[in-house]
């Protein structure tokens, strides 16, 4: 219940931190729509609805990713900087529950993407944004963000010990898009691309959210998206206190 | 009872340099400390910078783990049992950092007080306590990143305290404070002291440390040098006097003069302003002052004064022989 309370009270805490920086702001706010420019000249000379559908959805992953890819890794490394990175280590609390939330804000602000490429695709490029299964979109997009929230918080748990890890999550930020099929399927890439991808959860999460607006059966997609995501966080709950021992023993929680 | 118990204590560091032929040093940052403090007891930790103090402070508070040597705080090992001594101990550092700027003092109260557990009823009516204490009622729902440097420094305060610390450590909390926010600070940390919170405290700041300490452990090269009381550390320097000559020019021929004069402990030269001051200590008994004049030869002099030891003149000796 307590470890309930926390994480929600430092869910809300970022996002409002989030929400205030008027830099982030405009760059969140432009970013989606350049992918969605992209994805939607790319499939529009095709004209085909369900075509442009997939790459909307697909576009507003893209979105969601980016924002925690890159942003959850330096989220610890402002921490160190600022010099709360060692105050949120020295609380009673276990790690995991202090970097959980930073990275699920982050995620969460990726939602607006979604949100951002529907609509600039239906009133921008005349796009029919049809979902055939609405509640199903919504419990698909709420796990792809869970999903990304947990990739986000075992690249972080990395950066605690590691003061350049932060630089991991711009390395993997494109090659995941194309890695999940953001954009292409991944049918048409070299075939050892797709053992690859099953291990991704955002892969998971683009085909459900799929399946769920085109009309298709989005669960087994959602569960294997949360259960690779809890696979994730599994990895990060147990390597914290490691990495955390590490830390303390190479005094790397308040160097910049 | 004792709450602080730190025996043999060791931190090194490893640095390393060079890009194509790396090679590392290590460095010792605390060489085997020992201290005790005592419940109830404002124990000071004084030293030059680089000394050690944060470092010890670091490992104590279990944000770093000791070499060598061992630590208990309230009893719990702060290596095996690091969650039991976070949930009672308090720890706040001087400057600007640690503080997230973007929140409001009360958001930035309200995310630590859920960190460290203070129970949700208690949260609103500890934090409203909390902002009056620091002096920063009406200015809580402001962001911190218009606050001054001083509104920050009382708001770190206020962080350190949420969940009633039963030890509290604090980091150098007076530096870049104003004159008349320093007094209300020490005047803060002397009431948790009379309601029973254990403080250990770091600062450069002598008349801070002998205002408020029970007992000062001073700290160079990572040793500690001397410990004992205010009292008994400025007893060291001995019941002799202290003769202070402002001098404009080249005050070092002087210093090695008066340095060598029968009587004379010690002789340093501060830069003060324009002016240097021959600060020099002399046995007891021994008088002084008309020997040191003599040894001016020709060099302009301003102001000259006789007084009792302080305990800074203690720090300058102790730190300057380790």
């Amino acid at each position: 219940m307590r470890t309930a309370r926390v994480f929600a009270v430092a869910w809300v805490m970022h996002l409002k931190m989030l929400s205030r920086s008027a830099f982030d702001g405009v760059l969140g706010v432009l970013w989606p729509l350049f992918f969605a420019t992209i994805a939607f000249l790319m499939y529009g000379a095709g004209g085909d609805d369900a075509a442009l559908l997939y790459a909307a959805v697909g576009a507003s992953v893209m979105g969601i990713w980016s924002s925690v890819s890159t942003a959850a890794s330096s989220a610890v490394q402002r921490e160190r900087w600022a010099g709360t990175l060692e105050l949120l280590v020295a609380a009673p609390v276990r790690l995991p529950v202090v970097l959980l939330p930073i990275t699920t804000a982050m995620a969460t602000v990726g939602l607006y993407s979604l949100v951002a490429t529907l609509l600039w695709g239906r009133f921008l490029f005349g796009i029919d944004i049809r979902i055939e299964h609405p509640w199903l979109f919504a419990l698909a997009v709420l796990a792809t963000v869970l999903s990304i929230g947990m990739v986000g918080f075992l690249m972080s748990v990395t950066v605690v010990r590691y003061r350049s890890a932060w630089a991991l999550g711009t390395a993997f930020e494109e090659p995941v898009w194309l890695v999940c099929g953001f954009l292409v399927p991944v049918a048409i890439l070299p075939g050892w691309v797709e053992p690859v991808s099953w291990l991704l959860a955002p892969t998971w999460g683009v085909r459900a959210i799929r399946e769920a607006a085109l009309g298709g059966s989005p669960l087994p997609d959602v569960a294997l998206c949360l259960g690779v995501g809890i696979g994730y966080a599994a990895i990060g709950f147990y390597f914290a206190d490691k990495v955390l021992t590490s830390a303390r023993r190479h005094a790397t929680l308040s160097l910049s | 009872m004792t709450v602080i118990e730190v025996r043999g204590l060791l931190r090194s560091y490893r640095t390393r340099t060079g890009i194509r032929r790396r090679t590392s040093k290590t460095v010792e940052a605390v060489r085997g400390v020992d201290f005790s403090v005592e419940r109830g007891e404002l124990f000071g930790l004084l030293g030059p910078n680089g000394a050690g103090k944060t470092t010890t402070i670091k490992m104590l508070i279990t944000l770093l783990l000791p070499t060598a040597g061992s630590a208990r705080v309230l009893g719990y090992d702060v290596v095996e049992e690091p969650r039991q001594v976070r949930r009672r101990v308090g720890y706040v550092f001087g400057g600007e950092r640690g503080l997230y700027e973007r929140l409001s003092a009360r958001d930035n109260l309200r995310y630590f007080a859920e960190l460290y557990g203070v129970p949700p009823r208690e949260q609103g009516a500890r934090i409203g306590e909390l902002v009056e204490l620091v002096g920063l009622t009406g200015r809580e729902r402001e962001r911190v990143e218009g606050y001054s440097r001083g509104m920050r420094q009382r708001l770190h305060i206020a962080r350190g305290l949420l969940h009633r610390p039963d030890v509290l450590f604090l980091d150098e909390p007076s530096i870049g404070i104003d004159p008349v926010g320093a007094r209300e600070l020490r005047g803060t940390v002397a009431g948790l002291v009379q309601q029973g919170t254990t403080v250990l405290l770091t600062t450069h700041y002598m008349f801070e440390a002998d205002e408020l300490c029970d007992r000062i452990a001073v700290i160079a090269g990572g040793k500690i040098v001397a410990t004992g009381t205010p009292e008994e550390l400025k007893s060291r320097v001995g019941e002799g006097s202290v003769v202070e000559v402002e001098v404009f020019g080249d005050a070092e021929p002087v210093r090695q003069r008066a340095g060598a004069l029968p009587g004379v402990r010690s002789a340093v030269a501060e830069d003060r302003g324009q002016a240097q001051v021959l600060v020099v200590r002399s046995e007891p008994g021994a008088e002084v002052t008309q020997a040191v004049l003599g040894c001016l030869d020709g060099v302009p002099t301003g102001r000259v004064s006789t007084r009792s030891p302080t305990l800074e003149d203690a720090y300058v000796e102790l730190v300057g022989r380790a």
